[in-house]
């Protein structure tokens, strides 16, 4: 858990880059920092590994104060994740993975154990990767070990630093999925800034909008895109924020929740739609066709219901208010 | 041609132990002048206002001609009875290699990428291991880059030695020149060129094997 009281930091007396921030990152939750540039989100960010001094206010990891901790050994108990770069060249893949626990002196054997493991976890070869430079994977491959590195010495905190962000949309949408469900199983909490909104939505539990240094809405994603509580969040979510939302939900999960309509058989001529499809293509192909219904096909071709606007509509309700729910609770 | 091989028959002994007598003079000049100035290039990096100064001492040491500075030597050695010979030569080319390792020393660690500088940071490393294992690997290239300048400058200008007494290759073109004596100067001359190629290349060897493969390029 990170507690940030009344935070705030200025630059040489005169420009303030946070003001009085106060807010809680929960256990086993991420939270994105999200805001336009100059907004004070990496700022904040690098205030927890005190990569950046606070001016005033304090921020507590885990029942300690920041300030009473050695810089050096609050450092190594935090996962840190930067957008690009931040694998050292001269080192091969093992030798970065394993920095924070070679600093932290673990045994050989206890180093190779962890190694296999965060490799199996992002699914390359230990064996193959591990004696490769970091010039020789890919984008996509480099920042995998930009996350492992981060977990290798299993810290209880994450910041991640737009840590997706030099990755082409494809890459990033499957290492996203491949990080959240990473999550589901390591349950850190996180702090992780970005400025894509489309990335704030899918990975935030908790959303954190900042203007010039100051907390416009702490809320979850569904809540921050229904129920903005002023002018700036909801010029910044923009106006077809939820309809955008429907990327993220698959028919498949449409099923799970409310279920499919029957097949109407009278009608002649409608089109099909596999039950991976995402909702918001769903939607289109409805509105642009005659016929209000598309019927849903499994993977093997065969038609197992359909679906209607109506249906796209009420799954809409149930997932913000689900989502609501969930977010009293915790 | 039959003149340059009775001169080699006759000389090569001698070329061979002025060309030795060089190469441990320039030698250990250059050790000498690694253990100062990269330390000092590093602890530069930590201190911009001194920087800036060294920098330009060093500059304008390396604008003194060699000759002028193997003259002010000579005084100054002399109040501990070594006016001539190895000992004055040798803190000359200590002073001239300054400049080149100092600055590329410095200039290497500064521009290590400040993104892998925050990463070690930022992981937790203390100064001196983000030093090790990070920046002066990654600095490696520059800095042997500056070493390899240091040495050849030195032995070039380690001809000038001889005129204190200093001995080395130097000894074949002065006397040449004094006695009109061709053989000796292209002799000395060709020796000298011959040596900064190999020491060139050997260190071109020890850079390659010392730095990362992926910095090699």
């Amino acid at each position: 858990m990170i507690t940030f009281n009344q935070v705030t930091k200025q630059y040489n007396g005169s420009s303030t880059a946070v003001k009085n921030v106060d807010f809680t990152v929960d256990q086993g939750k991420i939270v994105v920092l999200l805001g336009p540039s100059g907004c004070g989100k990496t700022t904040l960010l690098r205030m927890v590994n005190r990569l950046e001094s606070i001016t005033e206010g304090e921020i507590i990891i885990d029942n300690d104060n920041s300030k009473d901790l050695d810089a050096i050994e609050l450092r190594r108990k935090i996962g840190y994740v930067i957008q690009s770069n931040g694998l050292f060249p001269n080192m091969t893949i093992e030798e970065n993975v394993m920095i924070v626990p070679d600093l932290l002196g673990w045994s050989k054997k206890k180093k190779k154990e962890r190694f296999n493991y965060l490799m199996k976890l992002i699914g390359l070869d230990a064996k193959d990767y591990g004696k490769r430079l970091p010039q020789e994977l890919s984008g996509g491959q480099q920042q995998r070990i930009g996350v492992v590195r981060a977990l290798a010495a299993d810290p209880p905190v994450m910041l991640m630093d737009e840590p997706f962000g030099a990755l082409d949309p494809i890459i990033r949408e499957k290492i996203q999925d491949e990080f959240l469900a990473i999550q589901r199983e390591v349950k850190k909490t996180i702090l992780f800034v970005s400025h894509d909104i489309d990335e704030a939505i899918k990975m935030a539990d908790k959303i954190m909008l900042l203007r010039d240094g100051e907390i416009m809405q702490y809320d979850t994603p569904s809540e921050m895109m229904m129920h903005p509580k002023n002018e700036f969040v909801s010029q910044f979510f923009g106006k077809d924020r939820a309809i955008k939302s429907l990327s993220l939900h698959t028919v498949k999960n449409l099923e799970e929740v409310i279920g499919l309509a029957q097949m109407d058989e009278s009608i002649q001529d409608t089109k099909t739609i596999n039950v991976h499809q995402d909702l918001r293509n769903t939607l289109s192909m409805l509105l642009n066709q005659e016929a209000d219904q598309v019927i849903v096909t499994n993977d093997e071709g065969g038609k197992i219901g359909s679906i209607t606007i109506d249906l796209v509509q009420k799954y809409l309700h149930f997932e913000i208010k689900g989502k609501m729910s969930v977010s009293q609770e915790g | 041609m039959e003149d340059w091989v009775r001169f080699l028959e006759i000389n090569a002994p001698r070329i061979l132990e002025l060309t030795i007598d060089h190469a441990i003079l320039v030698s250990l000049a250059i050790i000498v002048a690694l253990l100062i100035g990269v330390p000092l290039g590093i602890y530069l990096t930590t201190n911009e206002y001194l920087a800036g100064t060294v920098l330009q001492v060093a500059s304008v040491t390396l604008t003194i001609p060699s000759i002028a500075l193997f003259g002010v030597m000579i005084p100054i050695f002399s109040l501990i009875n070594q006016g001539i010979g190895f000992l004055p030569a040798f803190v000359a080319l200590v002073l001239y290699s300054q400049l080149p390792i100092i600055r590329n020393t410095y200039t290497a660690i500064k521009n290590v990428n400040p993104e892998m500088r925050d990463a070690a940071i930022g992981m937790g490393m203390k100064t001196h291991q983000r030093l090790l294992r990070v920046e002066i690997p990654n600095a490696m290239p520059v800095i042997m880059a500056g070493v390899r300048t240091a040495v050849v400058l030195n032995i070039g200008i380690g001809v000038i030695a001889a005129y204190i007494g200093a001995g080395g290759l130097g000894v074949l073109i002065t006397q040449g020149i004094s006695r009109g004596d061709n053989y000796l100067i292209i002799s000395g001359s060709l020796a000298v060129a011959l040596l900064a190629i190999i020491a060139d290349a050997i260190l071109l060897m020890i850079q390659k094997r010392f730095t990362a493969k992926s910095l090699a390029n």
